[in-house]
């Protein structure tokens, strides 16, 4: 049936994958070398940070929330390991584990301060975001390098793949945080939640679901995959710096609304993210095979793909609801009165008024 | 009785819930028994969302008990009523559109396998529960798929098997139409006769006797009485629930009739209406004159008002006004005929809580004005002490947030806001509901005031003897169309309730 397979949760997602194939297209018929695992392998390597705060990103989402601290979060994961293992001697395992720990927990105060305080993901986020870079910078403003021999040894750990290229770990990282990420969100209890909550938090409350406990879940979950994604960039990097990840956020944000996730909340996927992700490195790749264009031109593609996807997904809304059901949306009033009696709660209760029969 | 009594599954004795300023229930009783449906009745501000929020848990009550099967609960959030056997639906379906059917029912306690929700096995309980419900559907497709009316029952649907004692329906018909509401009662008696007990709120008498076995009338927060359906004529519930014996003579006195409203009038509505709000009314508003609107909560009464102010726009019928046919697309069309409109809710439509009387009491004049002219800073303290003044507003100055007045206050505040515009028309929606009985006096005989210097007004008002007290005309409304106009000396309480009750066939209920 068409209605099913082309509703406003499937449709973006489509409209997503469409827009990776003709960008793949379009690139391996300029570039045949680009269709190799050679570069798939890169491109999966170069943007794994990326896909694990868009893992994150995409649960938040879908939430309701937003998450602008993903990027100092992760700039500070990469400066405390590489004081950790530089500084303390710490072995790197032992460092990964606490720097996850402690993403997790700043998550989980970042989620209950939005529950306790009612305020804005936005501004908690947006806080935290300055709180984590700057501690970031206190433990050092300069770039510290990791030359522990354990480090180049997982940072080098991949499988070969036919045809020159390499899986690393990191980028396996990546794929089975999406895998995990999607797992969590489709499969779970927990998933139904972060989807109730994002759909509508009131009814969510009304219906049983501990909004709180929900919310910080899921910031707590955020921020361990910014952990993570520090960890994975510092592997990338072999060193650490504070000023790493400024701005990632907004790529994260991107990725995921591309990716189908409305930033409205309660619709939405990991799956979606993960191409959006790579439409992002594959612009990157263009561009770079490409060698006369400014790098910078991948913002400026992004920002117009976003904002194409931003419109479609408007308009596929507003088509479904002019189209689609008529109920009794929320805010329906009781009885109409001037507040409510605006074009959309009219039309979101027809039949308020009983016909009268004869 | 003569018949045999169901056990009583809830007894709520002397609920009390304190808010600021006003206490919304009063010591009110609530017996529910097994397999009876129990109409919940009363006008705006009677205490009914007050007394489901108290069962349900969305609020905590401050005196009384909740007894359900022997055992006193006292529930703190939905979680703890839907524990005791308490389950709510609301007419604003309170589902999830963007989860499916099945994640809808089963939220929270969704079958798992290997610690992942088991989604086949959810999908095939949700469709055998709803079979049970009379829904032959996809429970694997998003609610949002669905018409209101099959939300609602699955709502229903949830709410039982979650808990199969009390079901609470806070105007499930409202938004159905006839058939969807057939459907729901035949839900609703199955329900019953399985031994549920049903708390059924409306609006719709009709559907009240259609439907229900026993009726609780509630009225400014207290109880005005129990009956059993079938005992109790539609006049007398009628009379119950606007506070009024028919039959008793009025305490208000009526002023005797004038010549006031015979001329030209100075507006007009001629079959006005708007398909789906309100039918088409006729309705004449005099200088100098009062037209009053009866009827009950949903009969029509507000939107009437809608209409004459431009809030809503007519789609039918035609607007005179000094004779000439105007068409009103806005409030702003409204107010630059002369029109003020002072709505229900105070506290959502009409006052802007934060600010202070002055701010208040200027805004409408401003508006008029255009932004561009604005009043100075002394103009605005000139007209504000003017009003609190010539209107006897309480408050130690003008600057005090408007939010902090008692509720006559705040409507006299509201009257000062059109009145410095000067209107022509002044449109008064319940203007002394949520106002202690003795400000009551004061707003009438300010009202009177104003008709006596000229201004033509139009008062919709649940107060029956108020109506009946100070209107030269009576626009009595039901089911959202006009039932009846009295005129002169045919205006008493009794009359109006008569003409509210009358027994009309209409499409609410059969």
């Amino acid at each position: 049936m068409m209605g099913r397979l082309l509703n406003t949760r499937t449709l973006p997602l489509l409209a997503t994958v469409v827009v990776f194939v003709l960008i793949y297209a379009v690139c391996a018929a300029q570039y045949p070398a680009m269709l190799g695992l050679r570069v798939l392998g890169n491109l999966l390597t170069d943007n794994a940070f990326l896909g694990i705060l868009a893992v994150g990103m995409t649960v938040v989402v879908v939430a309701g929330g937003i998450d602008l601290s993903v990027g100092a979060v992760m700039g500070l994961t990469t400066v405390a390991l590489a004081r950790l293992i530089e500084g303390a001697g710490l072995p790197p395992l032992a460092a990964f584990a606490l720097v996850l720990a402690g993403g997790a927990l700043f998550g989980a105060g970042i989620g209950a301060a939005i529950h306790v305080l009612k305020a804005p993901a936005f501004i908690v986020t947006l806080t935290a975001m300055f709180l984590a870079r700057g501690c970031a910078l206190l433990i050092s403003t300069d770039s510290i390098p990791i030359h522990t021999a354990g480090y180049d040894a997982l940072a080098g750990a991949g499988l070969a793949l036919p045809g020159g290229g390499r899986l690393t770990l990191v980028a396996g990282i990546m794929l089975l945080t999406f895998i995990g990420g999607g797992i969590l969100l489709h499969g779970t209890r927990f998933g139904a939640r972060v989807f109730a909550l994002g759909g509508n938090a009131h009814f969510a409350q009304l219906m049983g679901i501990n909004t709180r406990s929900t919310t910080i879940l899921v910031h707590a979950f955020c921020s361990l995959m910014a952990a993570l994604a520090g960890i994975v960039f510092s592997l990338y990097t072999r060193s650490g710096y504070a000023l790493t990840g400024t701005g990632v956020e907004l790529d994260a944000i991107a990725a995921v609304v591309i990716g189908g996730t409305l930033l409205t909340g309660g619709v939405g996927g990991v799956a979606g993210s993960f191409i959006g992700v790579l439409i992002q490195g594959l612009i990157l790749t263009w561009i770079t095979f490409d060698g006369t264009l400014s790098s910078w031109w991948t913002k400026i593609a992004i920002g117009a793909l976003l904002f194409v996807f931003i419109a479609v997904q408007r308009l596929i809304l507003l088509a479904s609801t002019r189209y689609g059901r008529s109920g009794a949306g929320p805010g329906a009033p009781t009885t109409p009165h001037p507040a409510a009696s605006t074009p959309v709660a009219r039309s979101s209760a027809p039949g308020a008024a009983a016909p009268s029969a004869p | 009785m003569p018949q045999t009594e169901t056990p009583v599954v809830l007894a709520a004795r002397g609920l009390t819930r304190q808010y600021p300023g006003v206490r919304a229930l009063d010591g009110v009783d609530l017996t529910l028994r097994a397999g009876e449906i129990h109409a919940l009745l009363g006008e705006n501000g009677a205490g009914k969302s007050t007394l489901i929020n108290l069962l349900t848990g969305a609020q905590r009550r401050d005196g009384g008990t909740i007894i359900v099967d022997g055992m006193e609960i006292d529930p703190d959030g939905p979680g703890g009523a839907v524990r005791a056997g308490i389950a709510a639906v609301y007419q604003e379906i309170t589902l999830l559109p963007n989860l499916s059917v099945a994640q809808n029912l089963y939220l929270g306690r969704e079958p798992t396998r290997w610690g992942l929700v088991h989604r086949a096995a959810m999908n095939r309980d949700a469709g055998a529960l709803l079979r049970r419900f009379g829904l032959a559907i996809d429970a694997s497709r998003p609610l949002s798929d669905f018409s209101t009316a099959v939300q609602q029952l699955i709502a229903i649907a949830r709410a039982v098997d979650l808990s199969a004692k009390v079901l609470i329906l806070d105007e499930p018909t409202a938004s159905l139409d006839t058939a969807e509401v057939q459907a729901l009662f035949t839900l609703l008696r199955t329900l019953r006769d399985q031994g549920l007990a049903i708390v059924f709120v409306t609006h719709f008498l009709d559907q009240v006797y259609a439907l229900t076995d026993r009726i609780t009338v509630l009225r400014n927060g207290r109880l005005v009485g129990e009956r059993r359906t079938a005992d109790l004529p539609r006049l007398e519930l009628v009379s119950m629930m606007l506070g009024k014996a028919p039959t008793a003579e009025s305490h208000l006195a009526r002023r005797p009739a004038t010549s006031a409203g015979t001329g030209a009038p100075l507006v007009r509505a001629e079959g006005l209406g708007r398909r789906r709000l309100v039918g088409a009314f006729d309705a004449d508003l005099h200088a100098g004159a009062v037209l009053g609107a009866a009827g009950l909560l949903g009969s029509g009464r507000t939107e009437t008002a809608l209409l004459l102010f431009g809030v809503e726009t007519a789609d039918q019928g035609q607007l005179m006004v000094d004779g000439k046919p105007v068409t009103l697309r806005s409030p702003r069309d409204a107010i630059r005929l002369g029109f003020g409109f002072c709505p229900e809710d105070r506290k959502l439509d009409g006052i802007v809580a934060g600010l202070s009387i002055r701010e208040n009491i200027v805004l409408a004049l401003q508006a008029k004005r255009g932004w561009w002219r604005r009043l100075s800073s002394a103009q605005q303290h000139e007209l504000a002490d003017r009003y609190i003044k010539l209107l006897d507003i309480r408050t130690p100055d003008a600057e005090k947030p408007i939010q902090l007045l008692s509720g006559g206050n705040q409507q006299k505040a509201l009257l000062a806001r059109w009145l410095a515009t000067d209107p022509r028309l002044l449109i008064l929606d319940e203007p002394t509901r949520g106002i202690d009985v003795g400000a009551h006096a004061e707003i009438v005989r300010l009202l009177e005031d104003l008709r006596d210097r000229g201004m033509a007004l139009y008062v919709i008002s649940s107060e029956i003897e108020e109506v009946a007290a100070y209107s030269d005309r009576v626009l009595v409304m039901r089911d959202r169309a006009p039932v009846g106009l009295l005129e002169g000396d045919s205006i008493t309480p009794a009359a109006i309730v008569n003409a509210i009750a009358a027994e009309h066939h209409t499409g609410g209920a059969a």
